[in-house]
């Protein structure tokens, strides 16, 4: 792994006597999302605001690429200072302001670009957030969802080098939230940028993550993937990320990957001489829907999907999650490989209503009839064997995935 | 463990047996800790005063030091100009009864301009926009505290001393003086109603006293003092609500709050102490 971006090396800060982050050593790396996870007060944020120098630690030190803050020249750290854009928990826009007003402001303020520029550059991040017919209103005149949207709007006008997220999605529905995450994932693929986040969105902030940091009294509890937080056994860590997943996929419906894993082994205790059951994993390009439809189109097909995936194979006795962004594994208990495969062809044949209908209008409504593209919604049949973990039989699944059924830009017949 | 929490409870009670022993040592520390944090507290505004002033000159500054002149000074002038027109009437009827008995009445001219213009001009001016935007300063700027709008202004890379202070700061400069020489002028016209007008006074002689007792040194005096005034009204206004959310007496909206009532206070005290300093220096 390269050298850190941004690292702290024995970092404590103390409040009125109070330790809030005790001798914390973390790195954050370039180019990836870094997810910083913890009880309330545990500093999150205290910690977000060491990185951009609202606050400065009691002891200890913090590494910009390499090199200690306390010991750049004020020149050289306001250089650095100015590529991180800090998105805050309560979104502290400038409330005497417009919408317009406050996502232009920072490029007002240290740009010397044209004024015309500068409302075209605003425009255009109000416009990816789906805030035009805020544009002219006050913040207190928004929803709290709307205020979250117009702070990272602002947060990206500059096109930063360094993104602190301090919860992006709070106060958002689960279409919503999902499309906050679509956005960080979108601009970050477009502009490169490092993202530090505080998240407690599972499982779709884990989704995009390349590392996860868990602060835990005071210190740093666990740092890596996600993956590996999960198999470090310890209680009381296992129990708060239990407790994030919940029961159920908010976006989708589904099961939470938690409720899951408890479904799957209550089966494979049932099931143990029989050796007979299936899986599916399905999925579908949220980029390319995202890249065709927009933001929140591409969540509103992938909730379709997950719904309709729900309904049809619970009925049967499957259960469902979402194990990606865009991946849904279906576990059919009892049923052979050939009885699976003509449950996933019915359900593909279905699919033209279930899904296909969702995505056509989407299409229409947001793209015009001049936008070409070609959706594929795929499926990947397994057999399962009482040995295998659900992480090989999603490589399984994913090995044999297939095309179930497509969208054409053609508009006309369209599913396969 | 149990020999530490001997140790403690030995001393507790040794804390109980001196404490009354401690009270005058305990007033002298009390002292001692406010004399430090008001020294501190002097030496942190000098330090903010000075580079609100030096970031008044940098570049984007034009635009909002005319909003904030606009709002300090030309919304101010209205209130100054009905003080200053019933502070001369006042002044021209209790000049006017106290000349009467010395038969000096010719004088009231003379007595009304030179108290407005040496004193009560730039020191009533100063209160009251002190009152309306001294305080609406300390008010604003603590609201955007506590709502972390100062800490976003700081991670979007504009300073917020540069943008938000030193505005008011320049607006506070430019405005003391003209709102002062509006306020002579009125509290002079004031003086005409009740001492001519009213009291029947001869007109000419009023304004006769009025231009031959005035000196330009009283009117440079005068300027200095709404300068001296508007830049530590402006300091203490700012000051207060800019580092609110770091008083030991109040959070959140109470703290704004006594951040407000601290800048009126603290303001129009400093307001007569500098001016006893200013015009002893003059004199």
């Amino acid at each position: 792994m390269n050298a850190p971006l941004i690292e702290f090396r024995n970092v404590t800060k103390r409040f009125n006597g109070k330790t809030v982050l005790d001798n914390v050593n973390l790195s954050i790396y370039e180019n990836q999302v870094t997810t910083i996870i913890g009880k309330s007060g545990t500093g999150k944020s205290v910690l977000l605001k060491h990185i951009i120098g609202l606050l400065k630690p009691d002891e200890g030190t913090i590494l910009f690429q390499g090199t200690p803050i306390d010991k750049m020249k004020k020149a050289e750290w306001e250089g650095h200072r100015r590529k991180i854009a800090y998105l805050f928990q309560n979104n502290a826009l400038l409330d005497s302001m417009t919408v317009l007003d406050n996502v232009a402001f920072p490029l007002r303020q240290t740009t010397d670009l044209p004024k015309a520029e500068i409302e075209k550059r605003a425009m255009k991040r109000i416009e990816d957030l789906e805030l035009l017919e805020a544009v002219g209103k006050f913040p207190s005149e928004l929803s709290g969802g709307m205020q979250k949207r117009v702070a990272l709007a602002r947060a990206l006008v500059t096109d930063p080098k360094i993104v602190l997220f301090d919860e992006p999605t709070t106060g958002q529905d689960p279409i919503r939230k999902n499309m906050i995450l679509s956005m960080i994932i979108h601009y970050r693929k477009k502009y490169g940028f490092t993202a530090v986040m505080i998240s407690h969105d599972i499982p779709d902030v884990f989704f995009i993550s390349d590392r996860v940091i868990i602060l835990w009294e005071g210190g740093v509890g666990f740092e890596g993937r996600y993956e590996e937080a999960l198999k470090q056994n310890v209680p009381m860590i296992d129990e708060f990320l239990r407790s994030l997943d919940g029961f159920q996929d908010q976006l989708t419906g589904l099961l939470s990957r938690e409720a899951f894993k408890m479904h799957y082994s209550a089966m494979l205790g049932s099931t143990v001489s029989e050796s007979t059951s299936s899986a599916a994993l399905f999925g579908v390009r949220l980029d390319i829907l995202h890249e065709a439809l927009g933001a929140q189109a591409a969540l509103e097909v992938l909730r379709a999907l997950g719904e309709y995936t729900n309904r049809y194979f619970n009925a049967i006795g499957g259960f469902s999650a979402r194990h990606s962004r865009d991946e849904i594994l279906t576990i059919f208990p009892r049923k052979t490989i050939e009885e699976a495969r003509k449950l996933v062809e019915d359900y593909s044949r279905n699919l033209e209503h279930g899904v296909i209908d969702h995505i056509r209008d989407m299409a229409s409504a947001n793209s015009g009839e001049a936008t070409c593209f070609d959706i594929h919604i795929h499926a990947g049949v397994t057999e399962i064997y009482p040995e295998d973990r659900i992480d090989e039989i999603i490589e399984k699944g994913r090995a044999k995935q297939e095309i179930i059924s497509t969208y054409r830009c053609d508009f006309g017949g369209k599913d396969q | 463990m149990f020999a530490a929490r001997a140790a403690g409870d030995e001393m507790m009670e040794h804390e109980d047996i001196i404490k009354p022993a401690n009270i005058p040592v305990s007033f002298f520390s009390v002292i001692g800790r406010w004399t430090i944090r008001t020294i501190g507290n002097f030496g942190a505004m000098a330090v903010f005063f000075f580079l609100a002033f030096v970031n008044i000159f940098r570049a984007r500054q034009i635009r909002e030091i005319t909003n904030q002149t606009y709002y300090i000074g030309a919304k101010s002038s209205l209130i100054v100009m009905l003080v200053a027109l019933f502070t001369g009437m006042v002044l021209g009827l209790q000049l006017f009864y106290t000349l009467v008995k010395f038969g000096a009445v010719g004088a009231l001219g003379s007595a009304i301009s030179l108290s407005l213009v040496r004193e009560l001009g730039p020191v009533l001016t100063a209160i009251m926009i002190t009152a309306r935007a001294g305080s609406a300063m300390a008010a604003e700027i603590g609201i955007l505290r506590n709502s972390e709008q100062i800490d976003a202004l700081y991670t979007m890379g504009v300073d917020p001393i540069r943008y938000l202070i030193s505005p008011r700061v320049a607006a506070s400069i430019i405005s003391f003086p003209l709102l002062t020489a509006f306020f002579d002028l009125i509290g002079i016209i004031g003086g005409y109603i009740t001492g001519v007008v009213l009291l029947g006074t001869n007109a000419g002689t009023y304004f006769y006293r009025v231009q031959s007792s005035i000196d330009l040194v009283d009117i440079q005096g005068g300027f200095i003092k709404a300068l001296v005034f508007g830049a530590i009204v402006s300091c203490i206004c700012c000051f207060q609500g800019y580092f609110c959310h770091m008083r030991s007496d109040g959070f959140g909206a109470k703290s704004v709050g006594l951040a407000t009532v601290s800048a009126v206070v603290i303001s129009c005290v400093m307001i007569l102490v500098s001016d006893y300093v200013v015009t002893s220096f003059l004199m």
